[in-house]
């Protein structure tokens, strides 16, 4: 029988009972995913962990229900590298991020964790948190989609695993369940040698909601030709998306241009990118977004070429 | 799920470690810290400005590293540390040396952001103490500042080791012109100042308003009483039926026409209006969700644009405003369609301009109490003589019955002229005779509080093949919401100024404010003279760029001088500093210019660089109408000087600005001085912080206060029979604690303060001193003297424009202001480079789309990252009226920035953007356009970039 560790001795029913806590607690911090699986499961509560996106979503109202604080989960925290996968706790924050030692392929997951909010943000903010908030102009999906980033959900019934790309299915939509905590991201190890980046378009210089960003991982041949390219573009469509179109148009192409030779930016046309669809809001237009995603892939392609 | 409600049972015993000392506090798990620092731990100096991580002016130090208080629950901090603006100054290694050095830099204005600054950099500063400009940006890029235009704080941040050059107090007679450091500056780098939400008093109850969802609704009541019942806590629901007084408010009372909650037998007028108010206990009132308040919505059509409201039949917002027209404004002169047809040139277009939030940083907030039958409020505000005589109409009762305390003011720039928190407070207090406080959150002060007027805007400009403006033709039509507001305002002044600072011999401009289904427009830096600069300085860019004039030598050839006449015919015979703000730009502008043509003739990437510039002229002061300050002065019995200062300090610094006036005038040092506030029951009204009038008007009146008290002085000792003539300007008065010593030659002789009878201001002497700059109405043409002093500006802005993405780099602004005299350099270079940076914001990223986005991350104002170096010069042409010849410049500073940038944009592009903010999506459609249009073959740049 679960035994909470951390009690709050004054929140604490007579009966510690976890049946007997769903219905009394209003706030848990476990320690252990075991417990804070439970506590979930039991419970039905939200999920509180950097708060960058918990709070935020409040708007003028105040907590209410049930609130299963996940922050003291330490094995959820930080970067391990293992022999198939580079795996990155949930907890992980995007400064823990930018400071990591990570292969060259995750430049691009790096310079987007710079641009997630601002330093205050980078600071609390979570992998997973940002993940399961799933907006479309989410910056850390675009890099991580570029890695084929797999995600781990665990709950009572166990774990189960699945490609970022099937995990996040609309605009703040995702097929987590209630009882589900996002427990780590996985990332194969291949191609980390791979050229990496991330461009990001926002109408100021901070703390901006993307109009558009894009991820490219290309990694090369030895007859210097492109062997694979993933580019995946966020903010142009409810889930940011790989345009698969293209990555295939791109391999064999040569990496560095030269007379005759266009670059790689050159092989990015606007039919490659139909799979977007984008919408107009407050930011921009859609018709600018389609245009702008365009520039920012050709621009994304050539800055990974020329570090090639 | 269950949902429990919090009961004080969930409250838990949590300890913390708050700037080294070891703490315990009971407070739910689930609280932000920042609201467990402010109100359980009393640490005021951390503000919220959002509550939603999109500000940072809630940051504080979490075991060193910077987080936004509002988005931490404090049970995941037990055993933490915390570090807030309060623990700075005694913390290694840095102790007080950022707070000095913002002090130093001026980098300190409202003071809102300031501890969210000062926090974030110290996170950095602990980490490197020798920043570059690019490391202080990214370390305080979330944390936003509408004042400064950051770049006093990224001085400030850089200069932290630099020894502290704590000047000594200027001598007597001699602070103007000294950068002397803010007098409230202290309380605003240690985090003491009080602003509208850090008072609470004793017992207070909470207050949250329920406003409509729709943008025009018919609305009914449930069952409030059965609300009240269920939710215990509640004390009260008010409604109109609960106004005694006069239920009709407005800032301009001819044109009052706003009631404290829309009245249901009525309809709500706009989207955010108040139907209703909640009072209780403050958790019972902060944990209900209002979405479940008993009212119930009949939406109803609603008119949102100006073409809309003016369309014929369209419903009558008021009534009694045929058309939906609120006010017209006309200024007329010469023979504008004749002068068009003999023009070797005309130019012509459309312009249009959006919404504009203030975005202060500090939202609206405070408490009134009830004293027997007087109202005490307390809250931030910019005219609290205004707001006193509306809230005792509101009432019912004398304005002398009313007392109105302005806290320090987080941020102002015309929203808080207003009545915002006021109404509601003062109603809640009177009725329920308990303290009553509100705080505005973000999403409530950018959904109902006013904002800058949208324009629409048509111009024709003709000129003479020799480059000589002769006749413009200006129409504007400005969106003012569904109440007056500033509205009337708005469209009287635009017209008066809608030449630019330019002589045009034949001159027509005409506007009206059109009241649609909108939160209300009201004053934002420039009452819609920002709005109509944007139209006419690019139409004159098109009108020398036509002549193949260069845009500079254009606006030099035509510039205003002390002879020539306004559009409204005023001469002003002195003081007309235009053509020497121009030519203060030449040198940089030519060198600009040709580096600018250079780049683009050799780049092959997508960056084009362009150099626009764009002047201005703004009157100090109300628009032909009467506003006069008064000062009062004592000489107190320990030889010190209060001075009643009413005009409120929203951060540009007229707290510090009417001291120097004043201690130069009394030639006393100004050290010697103790500010009293704006206390409407101690302090004389100094009328509203508006309209560039404070430095002018109160500089005027505490000049001529200490000039009178100087008098009353030396008087004193005459009729001593020390024979030390009373009207000698020469004399030396030393002010010493309790006596006053005064040389004249060789004669000296003192007086004991302690000897001298009080007066019934409480004071061993008085002086007290109105001031009234001097104009006159304007005649059905708009002529006349509308205002005494004018200031004058010109702008030049040195921009990138990436021409594939339409975005927008500014690299450099220089401004050139006439100040006719500089009281404080540093306190002006700040209201300069926070214009541009609001100028900036408005030309290229800042608009409000109505029931949309009311937040800090959709509503974009400028971060650290987007306001380039700005160069300040400063031109003395002295207006004989205003204090030691100064006039005013906080409007003046906003007003070129924008049409500055665009005409850049122009030259960088030859692209003309008719919308703002040019948004990038835009700028791109524009140069396409342009592109397609033949005018100017351009490559659109390649992939490579």
């Amino acid at each position: 029988m679960y035994k909470p560790r951390r009690l709050y001795k004054n929140c604490l029913p007579a009966e510690r009972s976890i049946l007997r806590l769903w219905g009394h607690f209003l706030y848990f911090r476990p320690n252990t995913l075991t417990e804070a699986v439970q506590a979930l499961g039991l419970s039905g509560g939200q999920i509180l962990a950097g708060g960058t996106d918990f709070f935020p979503s409040l708007g003028d109202r105040s907590v209410t229900g049930t609130v299963v604080d996940i922050s003291a989960l330490r094995e959820l925290k930080g970067v391990i590298r293992e022999a198939n996968y580079i795996r990155i706790g949930g907890l992980t924050t995007w400064t823990e991020i930018t400071k990591a030692q990570l292969p060259r392929c995750f430049d691009g997951l790096k310079a987007a964790a710079k641009e997630i909010g601002g330093i205050q943000i980078q600071n609390r903010g979570t992998v997973a948190g940002n993940l399961c908030n799933a907006s479309p102009a989410a910056d850390s999906v675009p890099p991580l989609l570029a890695l084929d980033a797999e995600v781990e959900l665990v709950s009572l019934a166990g774990a189960r695993r699945m490609p970022l790309a099937d995990f996040i299915v609309g605009n703040r939509r995702t097929v987590r369940q209630p009882g589900e905590i996002l427990s780590q991201i996985l990332v194969p190890r291949a191609a980390e040698d791979a050229s990496s980046t991330f461009l990001k378009l926002g109408a100021r210089r901070y703390l901006v909601i993307s109009i558009v960003m894009v991820a490219v991982v290309i990694q090369k041949d030895a007859a210097d030709r492109v062997r694979e390219a993933r580019v995946s573009v966020g903010s142009c469509s409810v889930v940011a998306r790989r345009l698969r179109e293209l990555e295939h148009a791109l391999v064999g192409a040569p990496v560095e241009s030269g007379p005759g030779v266009g670059s790689l930016g050159s092989l990015v046309t606007a039919d490659r990118l139909q799979d977007l669809s984008p919408i107009g809001d407050v930011r921009a237009t859609a018709a600018y977004r389609h245009e702008a995603a365009v520039r920012l892939v050709q621009r994304a392609l050539d800055v990974c070429a020329e570090s090639l | 799920m269950a949902t429990i409600a919090p009961t004080p049972e969930t409250k838990c015993l949590l300890k913390l470690i708050v700037n080294d000392r070891e703490i315990s506090v009971a407070s739910a798990p689930t609280k932000r810290l920042s609201r467990v620092l402010r109100e359980e731990l009393g640490l005021t100096g951390t503000k919220v400005g959002c509550d939603a991580g999109d500000c940072g002016a809630c940051t504080v130090l979490l075991d060193g590293e910077a987080v936004c208080s509002c988005l931490v629950a404090v049970g995941q901090i037990e055993n933490h540390s915390i570090v807030t603006v309060e623990g700075l100054k005694s913390r290694p290694p840095l102790y007080d040396l950022l707070q000095a050095a913002f002090l130093r830099h001026g980098a300190a204005q409202c003071g809102a952001c300031t501890p969210g600054m000062l926090v974030s950099a110290t996170a950095l500063l602990e980490k490197n103490n020798s920043p570059s400009e690019a490391e202080v940006m990214n370390a305080l890029g979330s944390v936003l500042c509408r004042c400064t235009g950051y770049r006093k704080i990224i001085n400030a941040v850089r200069d932290v080791g630099a020894k502290s050059t704590d000047a000594a107090c200027p001598a007597a007679g001699t602070s103007v012109g000294e950068r002397l450091i803010r007098l409230d500056g202290k309380q605003k780098v240690e985090g003491t100042e009080i602003y509208g939400a850090d008072e609470i008093p004793a017992g207070a109850l909470t207050l949250r308003v329920i406003r409509c969802p729709y943008h025009r609704a018919k609305f009914r009541f449930g069952d409030l009483e059965a609300f009240i019942a269920a939710h215990p806590g509640v004390d009260a629901i008010l409604t109109s039926k609960d106004v005694p007084g006069d239920d009709c408010y407005g800032v301009i009372p001819r044109f009052a026409d706003q009631p404290v909650f829309a009245h249901a037998k009525n309809e709500a007028r706009h989207r955010g209006e108040a139907v209703a108010a909640v009072v209780g206990q403050a958790e019972a009132i902060e944990s209900l969700d209002l979405a479940n308040f008993p009212v119930s919505w009949e939406e109803r059509p609603a008119l949102q644009t100006i073409d809309e409201a003016l369309a014929p039949g369209a419903p009558l917002i008021h009534p009694h405003r045929a058309q939906n027209v609120l006010t017209r404004g006309r200024v007329e002169r010469g023979n504008v369609e004749q002068a068009l047809a003999q023009a070797d040139v005309v130019v012509e277009g459309e312009f249009e301009t959006g919404f504009v939030e203030h975005a202060c940083i500090e939202p609206e907030a405070g408490f009134a109490r009830r004293i027997g039958d007087r109202i005490e409020i307390q809250a931030c505000t910019q005219s609290p003589y205004m707001d006193r005589a509306d809230i005792a109409k509101l009432l019912g009762i004398p304005a002398d019955s009313v007392r109105i305390i302005p806290t320090a003011v987080g941020g102002g720039f015309g929203t808080k002229l207003d009545l915002s928190v006021q109404p509601f407070l003062a109603l809640a207090a009177w009725r329920l005779r308990r303290p009553v406080r509100m705080v505005y959150s973000r999403i409530e002060s950018i959904m109902c509080t006013t904002k800058r007027h949208p324009a629409r805007m048509r111009g024709r400009a003709g000129a003479s093949k020799d480059g000589k403006l002769l006749a413009l033709d200006f129409a504007a039509d400005f969106n003012t919401g569904a109440y007056s507001s500033w509205g009337p305002t708005v469209a009287a002044r635009v017209p008066v100024h809608a030449s630019g600072p330019y002589f045009v011999p034949h001159y027509r401009a005409l506007t009206r404010a059109v009241h649609t289904n909108i939160v209300p427009a009201g004053a934002f830096r420039g009452f819609g003279v920002p709005q109509m600069a944007i139209a006419q300085e690019q139409l004159y860019d098109e009108l020398a760029n036509r002549l193949r004039i260069d845009p500079l030598e254009f606006r030099i050839l035509n510039a205003l001088d002390d002879r020539t006449p306004t559009t409204t015919g005023q001469v002003m015979g002195e003081g007309v500093g235009i053509r020497a703000c121009f030519e203060a730009l030449r040198p940089q502008w030519s060198a600009a210019r040709a580096e600018a043509v250079k780049f683009n003739a050799k780049t092959r990437g997508p960056i084009r660089r362009g150099v626009g510039i764009a002047g201005m002229w703004y009157g100090c002061g109300n628009t032909s109408l009467p506003n006069p300050s008064t000062v009062r002065i004592g000489l107190k019995k320990d030889g010190r000087i209060a001075l009643h200062q009413g005009a409120v300090d929203i951060g540009q610094g007229s707290n510090t600005i009417v001291t120097q006036i004043c201690a130069d005038a009394l030639r006393a040092p100004i050290d010697r001085f103790d500010l009293i506030s704006g206390d409407t029951s101690v302090t004389p009204d100094c009328g509203k912080t508006s309209a560039s009038r404070q430095t002018l008007v109160t500089g005027r009146a505490a000049q001529m206060a200490g000039e009178h008290l100087r008098a009353a002085i030396l008087r004193l000792v005459g009729s001593g029979g020390d024979g030390i003539d009373a009207a000698s300007g020469e004399a030396a008065v030393e002010f010493g604690d309790g006596t006053l010593t005064i040389r004249r030659g060789g004669e000296r002789c003192s007086v004991c303060l302690q000897d001298l009878p009080l007066d019934g201001h409480g004071y061993v002497l008085t002086a007290e001193e109105t001031f009234d700059p001097p104009t006159s109405p304007l005649d059905e043409n708009g002529q006349g003297i509308p205002y005494a002093v004018y200031g004058f500006g010109a702008h030049m802005a040195e921009i990138a424009v990436d021409i594939d993405l339409g975005t927008v780099r500014v690299l450099k602004i220089v401004a050139a202001h006439d100040v006719g005299r500089a009281i404080n350099p540093t306190l002006i270079e700040g209201q300069i480079e926070g214009g541009v940076a609001q100028g900036l914001g408005m030309a290229l990223m800042e608009e409000f789309f109505p029931g949309k986005g009311e937040n800090l991350h959709d509503y974009l104002i400028p971060s650290i990252g987007d306001i380039p170096p700005v160069e300040s010069i400063l031109i003395e042409y002295p207006s004989s009226i205003g204090p030691f010849g100064a006039k005013g410049i906080g409007e003046q500073a906003v007003i070129p920035t924008a049409p500055a940038i665009l005409n850049a944009i122009h030259h960088a592009t030859g692209a003309r953007m008719r919308r703002v903010p040019a948004t990038p999506d835009r700028i791109r459609e524009a140069i396409v356009a342009n592109a397609s249009s033949g005018r100017i073959p351009r490559k659109t740049g390649d992939a490579r970039g």
